[in-house]
Parts: C-alpha cells; sequence; structure tokens
C-alpha cells in the first residue's frame, strides 16, 4: 500500500510545479524576471501586490467576478431546486426531452454564442452589469445544477414526502423545512459546481462587460498586451485568482469525494 | 415509481425561462445570420444554404476540425486511464486523503485564461521553469513559439494538467462506493489484482467514468480560452482548435455569415457525439 501511494504523491507534485513558478515569479521584480533565471525570488518584492490592492482598475476586477459568480451561483441553485426535485419525483409529459434539451445547453460551445450575447444583452440594455454575466452564466450551470441535485434528490426515499403529506405539512413548509436540510449535501456540491465553472469561465464575462462590471481576467489581458508585459504584475494577479476557488474548496472537503459518489456526477 | 403530474411543469418553469432565454434567443440570432449576407450598414440579404456550403467544403473548416477531433482523442487517451490508475492507487482512508483531494481539485478552480497565462511563464524558454530545464539542462530545444510539435505537446500537457483531476475525483469516488466485503469475497476466492479490477472496480467505475468522459470530451471539444492564451493558436496554425478558428472569422474578420454557419455545424457535431454517449449511458441504466 505504501508503495503504491507514491503515483499520487508525484501527480500532486506535478499539478504543484506551475502553481509554484507563478508564485514564485509574483515575488520578483520585472527586471529580475528578464534578467535571468533563479528558482527564487533573489529580492522579494511586494510591489506587485501593492499595485493590484492600491490601483482600482485592479482590485474591482476582483470584485466584480466574485459578485457576478456569487449572483449566478445562487440564482442557479434556486431555480434548480424545484425543477431537480420535479425531476427525481414525477412523470410528466416530455420530462426526458427536456432533460436532454437542459443538457445540451451545457454542450454549446461559448464561443459560438459570444457574438449574440452581446447583442442580445446590449438590447435589453444589461450590457456590463453583473446580472448579465450572472444570468449568461446561468447557460451551462443551471443544467448542471439540475443534473447534481436530481441526483442526490433520487437517492432520498420517497417515504419521506408521503409521510409528511400525512403529517399534514403543507407542500411549502414541507419542501424548505424538511426535504431542503436532507440534501444539505447535495445543494452544497451543486453550489461549489456552479462556483467553479462560473468563476473559471472568461469568454462570455468579457464579452458582455466593458467597465462597470470588468472581470478580473479583462484587467489581466490589458496588462498582458500594454506596457512590455508585465509578468511580474501578471504572476501576482494570477495567484490573487486562486484564493476564492482555495476558500470554496475548503468548505466542501469532506464532500469532495462523498459528494461525487451520492449525487449523479 | 416516479408519479404522474403534470403540474411538474410549473417546477420546471424557471429553469425554462431562465435557459430558453440564453439558449433560444442566441441560437436564433446565429440561425439568421447564417443564412444571409451583409455589407455592413444593418442590409442583410438572404443566402440560403450559400454559407452552409462554403464552411462543409472549406479546407480551413476541415483542417480545423481534424487538429480538433486529434486534441480530443488525444486528452481522452491519456487523462482516462491515467485519472484511473491515480484513484486506484490512492489509499481509501487516511489523514492525507482529504488534503490530496484538496491540492488535486486546485487546478480546476483556476481561471483559464489563468491557466494559459501561467503555462505560458512556466515555459518560457529563457525565463520559464519548464523551458529553462528543458533547453538548458536536460539540453532538448525547445521553443513553443517556434515549433509547432512543441506547442502541440505544450497544449496537451497543459490540458492533462487542468482536467485529470476531474476524472480523478469522479474514478475515486466510484471506488470508495465499493463496500469492504466485495475485497474480501475476491481475497477468499484468490482473485488477482487484475480480476479485482476487471470484475469489481471497473464495473462499479462505469457509470462516473462514463459521466467524466463526457464532461471531457464535451469540455475539450469546446476548449478556447487556455490555447488561445497560450499559443494564440500558432505557431502558424498548428494550434488553431475549433473554437479559436470561429471567434477568429467571427470577431477578427467579422465574417458573420461564414462563422454563423461554421458555429451550428459545430455545435451539431457536438450535440451528436454527446448524444450517442448520453443514449448508451442511459440504455445502461434500464
Amino acid at each position: 500500500m505504501q508503495r503504491r501511494s507514491i503515483v499520487p504523491i508525484l501527480y500532486v507534485l506535478f499539478l504543484l510545479l506551475p502553481i509554484y513558478w507563478l508564485l514564485a515569479m509574483s515575488f520578483k521584480t520585472t527586471n529580475e524576471i528578464l534578467g535571468g533565471f533563479s528558482l527564487l525570488p533573489q529580492e522579494w518584492t511586494l510591489d506587485n501586490y501593492r499595485v493590484i490592492f492600491t490601483d482600482p482598475t485592479w482590485y474591482w476586477g476582483y470584485i466584480n467576478s466574485i459578485l457576478y459568480v456569487s449572483l449566478n451561483t445562487v440564482i442557479s441553485v434556486l431555480a434548480a431546486l424545484p425543477a431537480a426535485y420535479a425531476f427525481s419525483r414525477y412523470r410528466f409529459l416530455g420530462d426526458k426531452h427536456l432533460f436532454f434539451w437542459l443538457l445540451t445547453n451545457r454542450m454549446a460551445p461559448p464561443a459560438v454564442f459570444a457574438l449574440p450575447f452581446f447583442q442580445l444583452y446590449s438590447s435589453v440594455g444589461l450590457f456590463d452589469t453583473h446580472i448579465a454575466v450572472a444570468l449568461a452564466h446561468c447557460l451551462f450551470n443551471i443544467p448542471l445544477a439540475v443534473w447534481i441535485l436530481e441526483g442526490f434528490m433520487s437517492g432520498v426515499p420517497k417515504e419521506i414526502d408521503e409521510t409528511a403529506m400525512v403529517d399534514g405539512y403543507s407542500f411549502p413548509t414541507f419542501f424548505f423545512k424538511i426535504f431542503v436540510p436532507t440534501i444539505k449535501a447535495g445543494i452544497g456540491v451543486a453550489a461549489f459546481f456552479c462556483f467553479m465553472f462560473s468563476w473559471v469561465e472568461m469568454l462570455l464575462a468579457k464579452t458582455l462587460t466593458a467597465v462597470a462590471a470588468k472581470p478580473i481576467a479583462a484587467t489581466m489581458t490589458k496588462t498582458a498586451s500594454s506596457a512590455g508585459y508585465e509578468l511580474g504584475l501578471l504572476a501576482a494577479a494570477g495567484c490573487l485568482t486562486i484564493i476564492p476557488g482555495a476558500i470554496v474548496i475548503y468548505f466542501v472537503r469532506n464532500y469532495i469525494a462523498r459528494g461525487f459518489a451520492l449525487g449523479r456526477v | 415509481m416516479k408519479t404522474p403530474n403534470q403540474k411538474a411543469w410549473l417546477f420546471v418553469a424557471p429553469v425554462i425561462i431562465l435557459v430558453a432565454f440564453n439558449a433560444l434567443v442566441p441560437l436564433m440570432t446565429v440561425v439568421n445570420y447564417s443564412v444571409q449576407e451583409t455589407f455592413g450598414n444593418n442590409l442583410f440579404f438572404w443566402h440560403g444554404v450559400g454559407w452552409f456550403e462554403q464552411v462543409l467544403n472549406s479546407e480551413r473548416f476541415h483542417a480545423a476540425l481534424g487538429r480538433q477531433f486529434l486534441f480530443t482523442a488525444t486528452i481522452l487517451a491519456i487523462e482516462i486511464p491515467l485519472g484511473v490508475a491515480i484513484a486506484l492507487s490512492m489509499p481509501r482512508s487516511g489523514f492525507w486523503v482529504p488534503v490530496c483531494l484538496v491540492l488535486m481539485a486546485l487546478p480546476l478552480l483556476i481561471p483559464w485564461n489563468v491557466v494559459g497565462a501561467m503555462w505560458n511563464i512556466f515555459t518560457l524558454p529563457d525565463i520559464g521553469l519548464l523551458g529553462y530545464t528543458l533547453n538548458n539542462v536536460v539540453g532538448i530545444e525547445y521553443n513553443m513559439t517556434q515549433s509547432p510539435v512543441a506547442a502541440w505537446i505544450t497544449v496537451v500537457v497543459m490540458d492533462v494538467w487542468h482536467w485529470t483531476s476531474l476524472v480523478v475525483l469522479l474514478a475515486y469516488a466510484g471506488l470508495i462506493s465499493i463496500p469492504d466485503a466485495y475485497y474480501q469475497a475476491a481475497k477468499i476466492d484468490g482473485a488477482s489484482n487484475w480480476s479485482v479490477f476487471r470484475y469489481i472496480q471497473l464495473p462499479k467505475m462505469k457509470r462516473v467514468l462514463t459521466i467524466a468522459i463526457l464532461l471531457r470530451f464535451m469540455d475539450s471539444f469546446m476548449i478556447y480560452t487556455e490555447p488561445f492564451v497560450l499559443t494564440g493558436g500558432g505557431p502558424g496554425n498548428s494550434t488553431t482548435l475549433l473554437s479559436i478558428d470561429l471567434v477568429k472569422i467571427a470577431l477578427g474578420q467579422f465574417d458573420l455569415g461564414p462563422a454563423a454557419a461554421m458555429s451550428l455545424v459545430y455545435f451539431a457535431i457536438t450535440l451528436l457525439v454527446s448524444w450517442l454517449f448520453y443514449t448508451l449511458m442511459t440504455r445502461d441504466e434500464e
């Protein structure tokens, strides 16, 4: 058993190498980066981070991203809850087709939709708002949330619903007081995946915003192309984008393996 | 058994409205463009299926599609076996397991443009860790901006780095759901490691692996941001995958008609392959 665990250890090391390099770069000055190769920063500097935390165009990028991602997670999970319940408990006209149609939207390449999305959200006056990006990300997050939640709900015995009805609970009371708490783990896993896919998606987020709701990715692209390629600054900005994800994983760490097994995903 | 209940449509209504708004309106816009010709100033002319003929017969589209299939096949061939192997060698419990899982999930939560930028910095020939090591320590000439082969390998390695963890997590979830009794029974029967894998672990993982293959197929077929940031599709056209080519035509050259026709063909291919997977998956369930 001990000898076998060398494989995961090597794999984790492989995963961490590029992240280490990004971190090392972020503490170097631009001169040192362009001057030559060194494993560790020779003169540690926090200047790159200072720029990000003092320049509003930088730190607002993070705030904007977190705003639309949170908004999207809330919308996706709230809308998916009743739908997943319907799919797991009831048979209705066209249910299978509807489920597959939802999944097809998970398959639509965002590049296909970039331009029409821009026109759609401009025409309804939502261009460059957080809600526009949050709504656009529903395209792939709602199907995913329905898929995950449906898996978890199907694992809950139907007797719970029936007992509650016999005990005289109204449907909303039953749903929110009894049913939702029993699938807490599923909601956590669904929210985790919605957060993840909304946080990492950048093409639509960039297309739908200009100034007021500009995500961090757009700010980074600007740095990469202008001002003579400031690698240190780019690396620092990159390192900071890892933090929200790391925090979210920490919260679901106990569900991460079990959640995959319980749900369909 | 599920109860027949048509009121269930009320439950799914919010989802339908939200997704339809995002899916149908843009899809109709694309369909609209795909059958029209424009000379600017919002003047459009009926063009019939002309753009579709042009796209389906264009060398450029065939080349991009070929590269796309090659890329998807390569990463599936690497990530699925590698992910299963890693999941199999993970201990079933212990202090280090959650730590390992959290570290493995990390690449999945890094924004895609940052993944591209990170690998760009990592592979720079003179100042990147990998680029420097390969050029100056190992002695292999490595420059992604010059050599198409190097660029291609880098894009594949980046994707393996980025997504193998998803396969590991799914396969591991399938593995830990196997009761200990199964292993004890296998031990009593004197089953070899291979037969334990073939007759106990693989069947239990089948479901999660189908999901893993489906997700990896869909996502790698639509990949855009990471290779675009890493190589910009170059050198030449060597890493111009389907999405990159599409965005070049649509937003770079503003050829809306051909781009829209190409989008629809692209979407249809993704849909077809995914549908095949989906039917196979649900057929086994019944």
